[in-house]
């Protein structure tokens, strides 16, 4: 068996300032990583260098695709970059607004994803599209609704039925439950879990919520100044965290 | 099946003025297919420690913890998930799951997780729930509202839902009444004879004598405290 993906020392600097340095890792098929970190920790950057939204400075990112085996995604053609995006990827976004088509029909930012790939029957799409719909929760009759009509956990949950409609093997995850209330988190939680497990999806999941990465993640990385002070299962790390900064993070959640 | 050697652990608090408190040194202990083995010794002298380490949720320093063909302190984190997913179970005292999801998937989870179906994962869960004596009409909501000896029959219930080759058993049958506590006590019956082998914690003298085979004394493996 190969890694999904592979990084390998990814830097990117800012100037004089630090992103994220010497960042690597493996992530294999049907794994869910974490990254956790203060804000400006390089979490976010490390994410865009790793979707190829931002092109770092060093380092390679090796992803297994389908159809040519591993290759370096920093060194894919534009086109490429694009049709792997369309395809074995899916990036969630923050703020849906960002990750949404927010002038088109819910039906529709779910359709375009799969017209990106092939599909034309009209009839076809609508009825994924719904079929998604309902996966994330959202009724069939609110398929005709801009976005701008739903709330935000629905903009959300609308998102990532627009990135899974095309069955990608690997979700990159930007605070997915992030602004979100906790009622409509805990739901999301268990949605991305059941699809996790149901499609064998791999994900990378940054987020400064610890209790979030411990009911998702399998394993978790720790940044700290653009660097990964510590890494390991998701469990362990945060029950039994090695470095002191690990430590702090952990010691400083609020008991509910 | 379970095999410790030379087990040494310690904890730095890097907050704390990097205060190191070593919590166990030197621990050796096997347990065999369809053995149970109990962990006694006084509250804190290092048994839930112990377990956790031989689960991989707590870090070794030193020496040696094989389960099956795995050793668990020198393992890769995706080696030790599938160790969890295929050969080691763990029923710790507290229930920790995602709030909202019904008990029934709660407890089939561990069966979906070793790549059973769905429908052999909800059989095994109701055929478990029911004879903990979990009401039926409790099954589709989440037992984060439970009651605590009713969580506690939950997690118990989803640690037996896969028929894990190795067991670690975290004190199952505190606060249980007799009734329930007898049905654990035939689940880890049932469980020795098809041959798993059970390293537990039990505070409960009556249930130790009537499953275990031996005893760990795991106060032989508290490092001398340099007072």
């Amino acid at each position: 068996m190969t890694p999904l993906l592979k990084v390998e020392g990814v830097t990117k600097r800012y100037g004089a300032r630090l992103g994220c340095g010497d960042v690597s890792f493996d992530l294999w098929p049907g794994e869910v990583m974490g990254i956790v970190g203060e804000s400006g920790s390089g979490k976010s950057t490390l994410l865009s260098c790793l979707a190829g939204h931002l092109a770092p400075d060093a380092g390679r990112v090796i992803f297994d695709t389908r159809a040519e085996g591993p290759r370096d995604v920093l060194a894919l053609s534009e086109p490429e970059r694009r049709m792997l995006a369309r395809t074995d990827w899916a990036f969630v976004h923050q703020n849906p607004r960002d990750g949404l088509r927010m002038g088109v029909s819910a039906g529709g930012n779910v359709g375009e994803r799969l017209m990106a790939v092939g599909a034309r029957h009209y009839g076809d799409i609508r009825e994924t599209a719904i079929d998604w719909l309902g996966r994330v929760e959202i009724a069939a009759d609110r398929v005709d609704d801009r976005p701008r009509a739903f709330s935000g956990g629905m903009q959300q949950r609308l998102q990532i039925a627009r990135n899974l409609v095309t069955g990608p093997r690997l979700v990159f995850m930007d605070e997915p439950t992030g602004g979100l209330d906790v009622s409509v988190q805990a739901r999301l939680l268990d949605l991305l879990r059941g699809l996790v497990r149901q499609m064998g999806l791999s994900a990378v999941i940054v987020t400064h919520d610890l209790a979030v990465v411990r009911l998702l993640a399998d394993r978790l990385m720790v940044m700290k100044g653009g660097h990964v002070v510590e890494s390991g299962l998701t469990d362990q790390v945060l029950d039994d965290p090695q470095h002191g900064y690990t430590q702090l993070l952990v010691s400083s959640v609020l008991q509910v | 099946m379970i095999e410790i050697r030379d087990l040494s652990k310690s904890f730095v608090l890097h907050n704390q003025g990097s205060a190191v408190i070593p919590v166990m040194a030197g621990a050796s202990l096997s347990v065999a297919r369809g053995e149970c083995v109990a962990l006694v010794g006084n509250s804190g002298a290092g048994k839930s420690t112990l377990m956790r380490m031989i689960y991989g949720n707590y870090l070794a320093q030193d020496g040696a913890i094989r389960v099956g063909d795995l050793d668990v302190a020198q393992a890769e984190p995706r080696q030790i998930l599938a160790l969890r997913r295929h050969v080691l179970g763990y029923v710790s005292q507290f229930l920790r799951v995602v709030p909202r999801v019904p008990t029934l998937d709660v407890v089939a989870e561990p069966v979906l997780a070793a790549g059973g179906s769905t429908e052999a994962g909800l059989d095994r869960a109701r055929d478990l729930l029911a004879r903990l004596n979990i009401p039926e009409r409790l099954w589709s909501l989440s037992p984060t509202t439970f009651s605590g000896g009713e969580q506690q029959r939950v997690n118990i219930a989803r640690g037996f839902a896969h028929d894990f080759p190795a067991l670690l058993l975290d004190e199952p049958t505190a606060s249980l009444d007799a009734t329930n506590r007898a049905v654990v006590l035939d689940l880890i019956r049932e469980a020795k004879t098809r041959g798993a082998a059970i390293l537990g914690i039990f505070h409960d003298a009556e249930a130790r004598e009537a499953v275990c085979d031996r005893e760990v004394d795991v106060t032989a493996f508290t490092p001398a405290r340099a007072a």
